[in-house]
């Protein structure tokens, strides 16, 4: 599949509002045949509504959809080629796990002998052969998400969109379903658009990411692209590693017992006479590590006392070699006091 | 599976009696009725029984203004019941669906009925029937009674379509199901027992309903006002006794059948969590 160009999906200016609620704005998108395309994003960021325009539960405020090729901007879910695999699974409780996944070819018209040949097949596929005539609460959450996901494949739609699948699951078993749906993905050869606001899976499992923050598609490229490249603050910010600073280190710089985390394009790197003003928390460390990622640099700073806190700074008149040699200097972190998001346990 | 799991210490002595008290209160006027259907002395309740007869079974047989009170009673709860299962289906699915302005409005009018005194919606329709002028007939019997069917039928509906995972139907629709498919194989078989036992204690509601029925019926008797118009003839006692024995066991079938159906879909339900 790869080497063909034809898109699968095509966004044009594509907005959707919800009264007021911008949830989508002016998104434009191109997801080429055959891709592992996720959209990674903060929660309330617009995924599962470009999500469910895809699908057809919603209709665009104004743009249009293209799959492939054809404008479905406003056709019913039935008339789409196109099949999700929901957050919640809603498979048919009544139903068995067979009727389940021959749902689409049952309500086709598809004789029953050739039904249960492909939802053979399809049990096959996802590893749960022999479970047909069970009912789904007679089966773990991890199983339910591969019956969900047999239902949407039978009818070999173009596209597969899934909405955050794995994030009911516990760590061990999202990490086995990432690989086992990757190799799914290879053997049917059906385009995935896969929504997570989880940046390592997006990195590890996409051949292309969409990175949206507040309704809007800030960048579009690879893993490496947009790791290495982050086109603004928020994307080098969110796809970096979070800071979580608690314990001793909160204490010390907040002055009280709490948790938080600082997004990492928020803290400013000042030098050691840099003035703290009332409004701003500082931490002062030496910076250990500086990876330069074109339009941004992101460091590594070891703070003084224990802890280590991550910052992204824009290079304005810098160049790789002027910030290569703050590695090792001593620096006054610096952000401003709204800007900590105070989190849960201790 | 085992339907009902013990918790709990088991009951004091004090708690049982007073269950078993609740329960003969309860049901010993009934097990009265039944005996006084065999008595051969029609005019008074003498305990014990001078004898045992079967007569009256057969006298009632022969009433012909019973088996007219009877007929219609039946037909008035059978059409009631169809309306209200189409009528509260459809509220249901519309208060449960959408989030039009004045959406809990519409479901507290819609459940008011029942909670008015039967003697409110009485009069109420009565005025209304009058000032429309429509004659009293059959259909105002009807009308009155589908005001508490539908409520009861949209009440089970409504609360069966609310454990009901919302994203059921978008998958259905999602998998290449029409609007009617979806409802076929996914929305009915999610509400066939809500809909059978809000059906089922429809009909029971309807049978034996007095109040609003004086008010909406004119001239027509459907049985319970026979029965109620049968007390001032004391000669016609067990006629009647054998009589309310009969309504007992066609209002009691369908609300115990309804009774068991949504216990048994309780349980699935929540076996599956
Ligand atoms: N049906 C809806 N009605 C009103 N607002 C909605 C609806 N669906 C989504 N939104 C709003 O649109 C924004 C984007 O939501 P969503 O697409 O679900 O984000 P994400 O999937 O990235 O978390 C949010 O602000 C959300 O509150
Ligand atoms: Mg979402």
């Amino acid at each position: 599949m790869t080497g063909q160009t034809q898109s699968a999906i095509r966004f044009e200016n594509v907005s959707k509002y919800f009264g007021n609620v911008k949830a989508v704005d002016q998104a434009n998108l191109e997801i080429r045949d055959g891709e592992f395309f996720s959209l990674l994003g903060p929660s309330g960021s617009g995924k599962t509504t470009c999500l469910r325009m895809i699908a057809g539960f919603e209709v665009p405020s104004s743009g249009h959809i293209y799959l492939y090729g054809q404008d479905v901007s406003n056709l019913p879910p039935y008339e789409r080629d196109v099949n999700t695999v929901f957050q919640d699974y809603a498979l048919f409780p009544h139903m068995s796990v067979g009727d389940n996944i021959a749902y689409g070819l049952m309500v086709k018209g598809v004789p029953k002998p050739e039904r249960m040949k492909r939802v053979d097949e399809m049990l096959e596929l996802v590893q749960l052969t022999g479970y047909a005539a069970r009912k789904p609460s007679q089966l773990s959450g991890g199983q339910r998400q591969r019956v969900a996901l047999a239902r949407a494949l039978i009818n070999h739609p173009k596209v597969l969109l899934l909405d955050e699948p794995l994030g009911a699951l516990d760590l061990k078993l999202r990490q086995q379903m990432q690989v086992e749906l990757k190799a799914i993905q290879k053997r049917v050869g059906i385009t995935f658009i896969f929504v997570t606001h989880d940046q390592e899976e997006a990195l590890t499992m996409s051949d292309r990411i969409a990175v949206f923050n507040e309704g809007k598609i800030v960048q579009v490229g690879t893993p490496a692209e947009i790791y290495e490249h982050p086109a603004t603050a928020f994307v080098a910010g969110f796809v970096g590693t979070s800071n979580l600073v608690s314990g001793e280190v909160a204490k010390r710089i907040t002055g009280r017992e709490i948790r938080f985390s600082i997004r990492p394009e928020k803290i400013h790197l000042g030098t050691m006479d840099t003035n703290i003003e009332a409004d701003s928390y500082s931490a002062d460390g030496v910076v250990r590590d500086v990876i330069y990622l074109g339009l941004y640099t992101r460091y590594l700073v070891e703070l003084n006392g224990g802890g280590d806190l991550v910052v992204v700074e824009q290079n304005l008149k810098t160049t790789s070699m002027d910030v290569l040699k703050v590695k090792g200097q001593a620096v006054r972190l610096h952000w401003k006091k709204e800007h900590i998001r105070e989190v849960g346990g201790s | 599976m085992p339907s009902n799991v013990s918790y709990g210490q088991k009951a004091s002595w004090g708690l049982t009696l007073a269950a078993w008290g609740g329960l003969l209160f309860l049901h010993v006027p009934i097990l009265i009725i039944f005996l006084y259907t065999l008595t051969p002395d029609e005019t008074t309740y003498t305990f014990p029984l001078p004898g045992i007869t079967f007569k009256w079974f057969g006298v009632a047989l022969q009433r012909t203004d019973l088996w007219r009170a009877l007929t219609l009673s039946l037909r008035v709860a059978a059409v009631a019941t169809v309306a209200a299962l189409v009528l509260g289906t459809l509220a249901a699915a519309a208060v449960y669906r959408s989030q039009f302005f004045g959406r809990e409005a519409v479901s507290f009018l819609l459940v008011l009925p029942i909670a008015l005194p039967g003697i409110v919606t009485g009069i109420a329709l009565r005025t209304s029937i009058g000032a429309l002028d429509i004659p009293f007939s059959y259909w105002t019997i009807v009308v009155g009674h589908a005001t508490f069917c539908v409520v009861v039928v949209y009440n089970n509906v409504l609360a069966r379509f609310r454990r009901m995972q919302g994203s059921q139907i978008e998958a259905s629709m999602d998998l290449g199901a029409n609007a009617f498919q979806t409802f076929r194989y996914v929305v009915f078989p999610n509400i066939a027992t809500a809909l059978l036992a809000g059906g089922m204690l429809a009909f029971a509601l309807s049978f034996d309903e007095v109040i609003v029925t004086t008010f909406t019926a004119g001239q027509q008797t459907t049985l319970p006002i026979w029965i109620f118009s049968q007390l001032t003839r004391p000669r016609d006692r067990p006629v009647t006794n054998v009589v309310a024995l009969f309504v007992m066991l066609i209002t009691f079938l369908p609300i115990f059948f309804a009774q068991k159906i949504t216990a048994q879909s309780a349980d699935t339900e929540g076996g599956s969590k």
